[in-house]
């Protein structure tokens, strides 16, 4: 409903300013949520405001004082009731751009705080900065709404009791913060991407919200290389969602992908933000992710792909944060460039290694280079152990399906 | 401003040899300085080795001592500091300056504002 838009697309900026001006996260958000109603209300019959955002802002911050007034055990409220009035009196509702874009990045940068463990970085954001409701984001992390309303209330209580401070790192704080904000964007999108544990292979909704925040980042430091970076990966891959799965729900490979479904607007503007951000020549964890990924969703086939570029970008991922997941990956290229023995030889320490028995992609790496070196028996079992790895059921159907097709 | 304690712990086995400890001690009191310098110290002391510790519980009643901590750990809280600073971020930042930081941990807990003190 109309109402429901707009208001979901003002919510993040008007809660991020409400929560500066309060100091309080519980206190904006009820009052936000107090504003909703009261819109509801309003904009039903009078239709929505042109500036729908300065509606809320004075909704929500009128609410609030009524909120301080009535409540006598919000501890130092004689102080915030002052500043409340100041901005009444000041009565400027249009607030500047900067203002607002300034709230917006300090909002993050608390949502993703370094002292809150993951879970409740991820919960935060969605919740605060996203436009998801607590049950939404339980279903998302398949807990229960109690568990996500009890991870989400211990997080706000954390940030005012530890008092997280509510501000923009300054730039030498920088390097140490940002990249915990990436990896918070990154988590959503891949929990969406992947949907580890579940039925439904894509949930859709995590990846556009990863990419929503995303924007919303790159738009707040649109200098920051790895920001673009960040973005033009989860764009890249989210290029092929329609591709992924079939009309059955079955995870089609990459190889057998039908490149015409490909969202080519999502490649255009993932290859336009990894060349601005390259320029830059800061190329980090992210830019080098997104190069590969370009280098896929540029490629007309699996056989036109530049397979020996792709093994180049992942031993440099690889020389910066040694990882036995990318040298899995670092296998399969150098196996598409060089023949499957060259990919074997990457793979047999790591097999025998055993860090990663439990890791399905390295067993369907095993299994396909196997069979393209001519192992078919030993690639049906490589198969089958990837096929016991999987977490996802149409995952595993799929990799039993490659075994007896080899048996 | 909040204050924060911070809890020194140190690994009860494999920390630093009675010599590299020696060596340690003249940066413990730079530290303590550079606080003191910065007007963020309260308070702040080492405490002397576990097996100088009781335990005391009342149950039923009567006092109960024990010989040694409360728990076996695995990190043993060697001392404190209190520090006076205006959010979490400054006080962890000085956490990570601490000297056993590189082998211990550092708990930083706020101290809890009572109402009407």
């Amino acid at each position: 409903m109309a109402v429901e838009a707009a208001f979901r697309r003002e919510r993040a900026a008007v809660l991020a300013t409400l929560i500066r001006q309060l100091g309080d996260f519980q206190l904006a958000e009820d009052a936000v949520q107090e504003a909703f109603a009261a819109a509801i209300v309003a904009w039903e019959r009078d239709g929505v405001p042109t500036s729908a955002g300065a509606w809320i802002t004075v909704t929500a911050r009128r609410r609030a004082i009524d909120r301080l007034r009535r409540d006598r055990t919000l501890g130092d409220r004689i102080e915030r009731l002052k500043v409340l009035a100041g901005r009444e009196a000041a009565a400027t509702d249009e607030p500047e751009p900067s203002a607002v874009s300034d709230d917006q990045l300090r909002l993050i940068f608390t949502c993703c705080h370094p002292a809150l463990a993951m879970q409740a970085r991820v919960a935060l954001t969605l919740r605060t900065l996203g436009g998801l409701s607590t049950g939404e984001i339980a279903r998302a992390f398949l807990v229960s709404e109690t568990t996500m309303a009890q991870r989400l209330v211990r997080a706000k209580r954390k940030i005012a009791t530890a008092r997280i401070p509510y501000r923009i790192p300054s730039d030498e704080e920088l390097p140490d913060l940002l990249p915990g904000v990436l990896a918070v964007l990154y988590l959503i999108f891949n929990e969406g991407w992947a949907a580890s544990g579940g039925e439904r292979l894509v949930r859709g909704e995590l990846c556009a919200e990863a990419i929503r925040l995303g924007r919303l980042l790159h738009g707040l430091m649109p200098d920051d290389p790895e920001v673009a970076g960040l973005l033009a990966l989860m764009l890249l891959h989210d290029s092929r969602l329609q591709a992924r799965v079939d009309t059955h729900g079955e995870l089609v490979a990459l190889d057998d992908q039908d490149r015409s479904l490909w969202d080519r607007g999502r490649i255009r503007e993932g290859e336009r933000l990894l060349d601005g951000a390259l320029r830059r020549r800061a190329p980090g964890l992210y830019q080098l992710q997104a190069a590969i990924a370009a280098l896929h969703a540029t490629a007309a086939s699996p056989q036109d792909t530049d397979w020996a570029q792709i093994a180049a970008l992942y031993a440099e991922l690889a020389r910066r944060t040694p990882s036995a997941v990318v040298e899995v990956n670092r296998a399969v290229a150098l196996g598409r460039a060089e023949g499957p023995n060259a990919g074997l030889a990457v793979l047999e320490p790591l097999l025998r290694g055993g860090t990663l028995d439990g890791y399905a992609p390295m067993h369907v790496a095993h299994a396909d280079l196997l069979d393209r070196a001519g192992n078919h028996a030993q690639a049906a079992r490589a198969y089958l152990r990837a096929a016991q790895c999987a977490e996802n059921t149409v995952t595993r159907t799929e990799l039993k399906r490659r075994a007896a097709a080899l048996a | 401003m909040p204050q924060y304690m911070m809890l020194i712990y140190s690994p009860a086995e494999g920390g630093p040899s009675p010599e590299e400890r020696q060596a340690e001690f003249p940066r413990w009191g730079s530290y303590t300085q550079a606080l003191r310098d910065a007007g963020v110290m309260v308070a702040g002391d080492p405490l002397e080795p576990i097996d100088t510790a009781t335990t005391v519980r009342v149950r039923g009643g009567e006092t109960v001592l024990t010989d040694g901590p409360f728990a076996e750990t695995k990190e043993i809280l060697g001392g404190y500091y209190l520090i006076d600073v205006p959010d979490l971020d400054a006080a962890l930042k000085w956490a990570a300056q601490i000297p056993s930081a590189p082998y211990g941990s550092v708990e930083v807990r706020p101290v809890m504002v009572l109402p009407g003190m």
